[in-house]
């Protein structure tokens, strides 16, 4: 369990002052100069050091990413990027630091900034945080005031701007690439890979795209050390993580915990357990809705990092663990997700176009029980004919879900369709 | 230069090609529906996924650029899902209504789908079902069909540079339009035709009229402008029923224009299929052949030979040309002109009146100066070529002449010739831009020359390519953008005033003063015919247009796609068309009456073989010698001296789809001029 002294987000549940005199008072500002001071390759070598992953869901690690920037000799423009497109269902971790932690995230924007080489920042906010926009907007004007931003950014020497830009709601446009193109002012579809942003990115320039919280845990890892950072969690899993706490719990929250926390803990510590009781407990999603879900039986030792969860086949994805407790509708409620999944495809490429629907409509059939005992198969397949076809992994997150579904509760698809052919 | 190994084949390919590019060197075929060599690259279809070793995703091939040391794989059992998988796909919402589709047979979905894909389906859901959009008379829309390769959008963005379609919503709501249901107004509309992998947009013309296998192919050269794009005839029995391009990346690319491609119905309306003669009662009467020859040699034999004019028409090949000015030096006149436009221009050196940059070549300018020209109207794959250059390199592009949207960023210096001295005496802030350039060039428009001081023009444009370095040893920038298709072969047969022969005005004024008794109109009709009524005229064509209806005697020749024929374009590039159908009625090749005629006459031509006639060419100018090959011409002075008009430039067409005797009687053009042009812009 995290000691409170470990926790980054002090503010996480907004009971103190967001505002710049606040975040000063818990830390935040403190000696910018000096540790930009230390220089680009300290900065990028202290984050490798701390294993920070990447928060936004796929979890690469940060530190490389940086690196991935073309060399100094290259004077071309850079940019930064921060995602805070967050939509992922059952996330609603960046929200919060957004709303009560705005100073983390510009101070770690301009040191990210520094290490990569750029000079301007976007960020770019889900069109529903209105509220949270507006929060970031008056921390940035307060930083500009403070001179924590603009030419000379906290008496660094590096001049940074940073804007914010506020997107139209659509869920693909937090995927990186989709990101990029909306920002420029095109539909918000995925580019084609290989070249990467950190090549070719936003205006053709050089990119780095980060997450809310991994750009706002930075400036703590490094004034505390990367080997701080690194003590905490699990091997390859370091680092503190906000947990976020939903579905049929009886206290649903945001949580900062250490990677790797059992997720029974979780649920149980600060979720004040599974409404009904432990044993009422029918399957989690732990990442987000893009994870296949686990059973109660898996859900009673797994350790909730990217490895622990890849072993049992999910993923930590955005830490986003929705519970759902033996009065839910199992496969209703992948249906939605599928729904989901279906409305926000970007209709780009074919698979994702049209398996997402195939996939919501075959799954609305089998919750009904109707259609035929071939179909649990077909979907199956389907699933797997979208997966890794794709442009964007888009695709992957639509059929992860079901896949999950197959792989955990066959055997209630069949009892329905079995239920209906005897009625 | 990567090597790779690709299906255990190894090979070596230069830098920055794609895996697709390179499988295809190595004659490995990957399916694709949305690639298309000449547009960018979406990569949204997924069918060129293949295997990379060490890569845990197959990875679509027509966006992967090969590296080093690559090992692919393009049928193993990873690709051979993933193929199964996208055709799938592709088909759960595609209406598998191939029997009522223009497209079966030659149908990039069908012919990949029998290939790859799955023998059945197994979707038992209720297709998508996507209302057809209204995109102009061209085209005819099945949106059902559409599988959002969007081809058809990328052509439109960035071939045409007018965003007229759009991908509108989202996921499987996906659907390709106008968005507001517009027409599309693009001259090069007709290509998305051909680039829709399946039947989601066909022709509207050819809708239903036939199927792919029903026709025979003829491989031909375009002469509805001077591109001479390579086109292919398709017909059945009699009938051209649609005209498709050839891939000549010298000239057309894989494009052409819609009025190459639809007004060929033009073809079937108000052909002269026989001989006609005007009787005492002042109207034509159908004739034979032999009675027609006796009337002209009647006529002619009360005539002194310089009273008798020849003029040529747009769309005459120079074997009729050649045939038709020996006649005419045999019977003593000297009063012939293949400029029945009446421009002045034409009589100096080959380079005074070629495109010398050539087509392709736009590609390597970095400057381009438009004089009077609207290359969107006059050669739209001209304009397509620059607006080529414009994406890739950012070619700066100004122009003298009227305001008209081409598809690229245009610096407008207004419409006033004089502006060419200002040029000369670098006055205008453009100036700092041409002295700037390593390889410019200009063209010259035919609404520039059509004009008295045509010459003074074309002599302040050489003084400006020379001041400017617009002709260097390995580039020349002087560029006349001709409209005619037969011009250049004319210009190069000589087929003009010989001495003290009369041009085209003289020889129209040389009519009202009875000094000129018999006209010989050799398809020409974009001349004002009214003049002429008084004189004995002779009109040779195909179609009952202007020159027709004061012809005195009507001799039925051939049109384009009936005849072989050499045409050499405004590139100077010489090239033939085939014979795809035989001529309506007792019409003729065209030659082949003149020199009938000449027999009759007692003047016989010393050829009577397509043989012999095409020697006679060579020996005209040995550059008939040279079919697709051009020839650079040696930069010489020409034009005259003289004061500017300072009356403003004006485009030498005024409508687009209707230029010629052919497009005059499309129904398919005429729709056009209504839909697309509107009412108020008509000016034919």
């Amino acid at each position: 369990m995290l000691k409170a002294s470990d926790r980054i987000f002090t503010n996480l549940y907004g009971t103190h002052d967001w505002h710049l005199k606040g975040a000063e008072a818990r830390g935040d500002w403190d000696k910018t100069k000096a540790l930009i001071a230390k220089g680009k390759d300290w900065i990028i070598q202290e984050i490798t050091a701390s294993g920070l992953r990447g928060r936004g869901g796929a979890g690469f690690p940060t530190g490389r990413k940086w690196g991935f920037i073309p060399s100094d000799d290259d004077k071309t423009l850079r940019y930064l990027v921060v995602n805070a497109d967050e939509s992922e269902p059952g996330t609603c971790k960046d929200r919060d630091i957004l709303r009560f932690e705005p100073h983390k995230l510009i101070e770690g924007a301009l040191i990210a900034a520094v290490a990569i080489g750029a000079h301007a920042g976007y960020i770019y906010i889900r069109g529903e945080f209105y509220a949270e926009a507006n929060h970031v907007e008056e921390a940035i004007a307060e930083a500009y005031k403070a001179g924590l931003l603009g030419k000379n950014a906290a008496k660094s020497g590096w001049d940074f701007d940073l804007y914010v830009h506020r997107g139209a709601g659509a869920y693909i446009c937090g995927e990186e690439t989709a990101l990029l193109e909306s920002l420029e002012g095109r539909k918000g579809m995925p580019r084609l890979k290989p070249p990467f942003p950190a090549i070719v990115g936003l205006y053709g320039c050089p990119t780095i795209v980060n997450n809310v919280e991994t750009l706002a845990v930075v400036p703590t890892i490094l004034r505390r050390g990367a080997s701080w950072f690194g003590g905490i969690g699990t091997p390859n899993n370091t680092g503190t993580k906000i947990y976020c706490l939903s579905g049929h719990v009886n206290t649903p929250c945001n949580v900062e915990e250490a990677m790797g926390i059992p997720l029974k803990e979780l649920i149980e510590k600060y979720g004040g357990g599974v409404r009904g009781g432990w044993d009422n407990l029918l399957a989690v999603i732990p990442g987000g809705s893009s994870v296949p879900l686990i059973p109660k039986d898996v859900c009673e030792k797994v350790l909730m990092d990217f490895t622990s969860l890849a072993e049992v086949k999910s993923g930590l994805g955005t830490g986003g663990v929705i519970v759902m407790d033996k009065s839910t509708d199992i496969v209703r409620a992948i249906a939605r997700l599928s729904k989901f999944y279906m409305h926000e495809s970007c209709g780009q490429c074919t698979p994702c176009r049209e398996g997402t629907g195939w996939m919501w409509r075959m799954l609305i059939r089998l919750a009904d029980g109707v259609g035929n005992s071939k179909d649990i198969d077909v979907l199956e397949e389907v699933t797997y004919e979208i997966e890794g076809h794709t442009i964007c992994a888009l695709g992957d997150a639509a059929a992860w879900p079901v896949q999950g579904l197959i792989r955990h509760f066959r055997p209630e698809l069949e009892r329905r369709l079995k239920m209906n052919s005897i009625a | 230069m990567p090597k790779l190994v690709i299906d255990d084949k190894e090979i070596e390919v230069p830098e920055g090609m794609t895996v697709l590019q390179a499988a295809a060197e190595a004659g490995i075929e990957i399916p694709v529906f949305c690639y298309h060599p000449k547009l960018s690259i979406a990569g949204n279809c997924r069918m060129c996924l293949v295997e990379v070793k060490n890569t845990p995703k197959p990875v679509a091939s027509c966006a992967m650029p090969v590296c080093e040391g690559m090992v692919i794989h393009t049928n193993s059992v990873m690709v051979e899902k993933a193929r199964k998988g996208v055709l799938e796909f592709l088909l759960i919402n595609h209406p598998l209504d191939c029997p009522i589709c223009d497209q079966g047979g030659e149908c990039d979905l069908q012919d990949i789908t029998i290939a790859y894909g799955r023998s059945s389906s197994r979707f038992d859901l209720n297709k998508r079902a996507v209302p057809n959009k209204e995109f102009g008379p061209l085209i005819e829309t099945a949106m059902n069909r559409c599988i959002q390769c969007t081809r058809c959008v990328r052509f439109s963005t960035e071939i045409v540079g007018i965003s007229e379609l759009g991908a509108m919503g989202r996921g499987e709501d996906m659907e390709i339009g106008t968005y507001l249901q517009n027409t599309i107004t693009s001259e090069l509309s007709g290509n998305i035709i051909d680039i829709c992998p399946v039947g989601a947009l066909t022709s509207k013309p050819y809708s239903f009229k036939g199927r792919s296998w029903e026709l025979s192919h003829t491989p031909s050269i375009d002469v509805f402008d001077a591109v001479g794009s390579a086109i292919r005839v398709d017909t059945r029995g009699r009938e051209v029923m649609r005209i498709l391009p050839r891939q000549n990346d010298e000239v057309n690319e894989t494009w052409i224009s819609d009025k190459t491609r639809f007004a060929y119905d033009g073809l079937k309306y108000q052909r002269l299929d026989q001989p006609y003669a005007r009787g005492e009662d002042g109207l034509l009467h159908p004739v034979g052949w032999n009675e027609a020859f006796s009337l002209i040699a009647d006529r002619l034999q009360h005539v002194p030979g310089n009273h008798i004019a020849a003029l040529a028409g747009d769309m005459v090949d120079a074997e009729s040309m050649v045939a038709l000015k020996d006649l005419m030096i045999s019977l003593g006149s000297p009063h012939i002109d293949c400029r029945q436009d009446g421009v002045d221009v034409g009589v100096g050196p080959r380079c005074s009146y070629l495109f010398n940059t050539t087509i392709a070549g736009i590609e390597q300018a970095d400057f381009c100066l438009l004089i009077g020209t609207n290359p969107r109207w006059e050669a739209p794959l001209i304009n397509a070529r620059i607006r080529k250059n414009y994406l890739f390199n950012n070619l700066p592009v100004a122009s003298i002449g009227p305001f008209y949207p081409l598809g690229y960023p245009v610096k407008d210096l207004g419409d006033d010739p004089q502006t060419l001295e200002k040029i000369l005496k670098e006055k205008p802030p453009i100036c700092s831009a041409l002295k700037a350039a390593q390889k410019p060039m200009l063209i010259l428009g035919q609404g520039a020359l059509r004009r008295a001081d045509g010459e003074v023009i074309l002599r302040l444009a050489q003084e400006i390519a020379d001041k400017y370095g617009f002709v260097q040893k390995t580039w020349n920038g002087f560029n006349v953008l001709q409209t005619a298709a037969s011009r250049v072969a004319g210009l190069d047969l000589g087929f003009l005033p010989g001495p003290k022969g009369y041009g085209t005005q003289k020889i129209v004024e040389a009519v009202k003063k009875k000094k000129i008794e018999v006209v010989y109109l050799l398809a020409a009709d974009e001349i004002d015919v009214k003049p002429l009524e008084s004189t004995f005229v002779i009109y040779q064509g195909h179609h009952g247009d202007r020159g027709a209806t004061i012809a005195d005697v009507i001799l039925p020749g051939c049109a384009y796609t009936e005849k072989e024929g050499t045409y050499v374009n405004t590139e100077g590039r010489v090239q033939k068309t085939l014979k795809a159908t035989p001529p309506p009625g007792e019409a003729k090749e065209d030659w082949k009456i003149i020199k009938a005629l000449s027999d009759k006459l007692g003047l016989s031509l010393p050829y009577a073989t397509p043989k012999e006639i095409q020697a006679r060419l060579v020996e005209v100018n040995p550059l008939f010698d040279e079919v697709d090959r051009i020839q650079p011409s040696s930069w010489k002075p020409f034009g005259r001296e003289g004061d500017v008009n300072p009356v403003p430039f004006e485009f030498a067409i005024k409508n687009f789809y209707m230029t010629d005797s052919i497009s005059r009687h499309s129904r398919t053009m005429a729709k056009c001029v209504q839909q697309i042009l509107g009412q108020e812009k008509v000016h034919a």
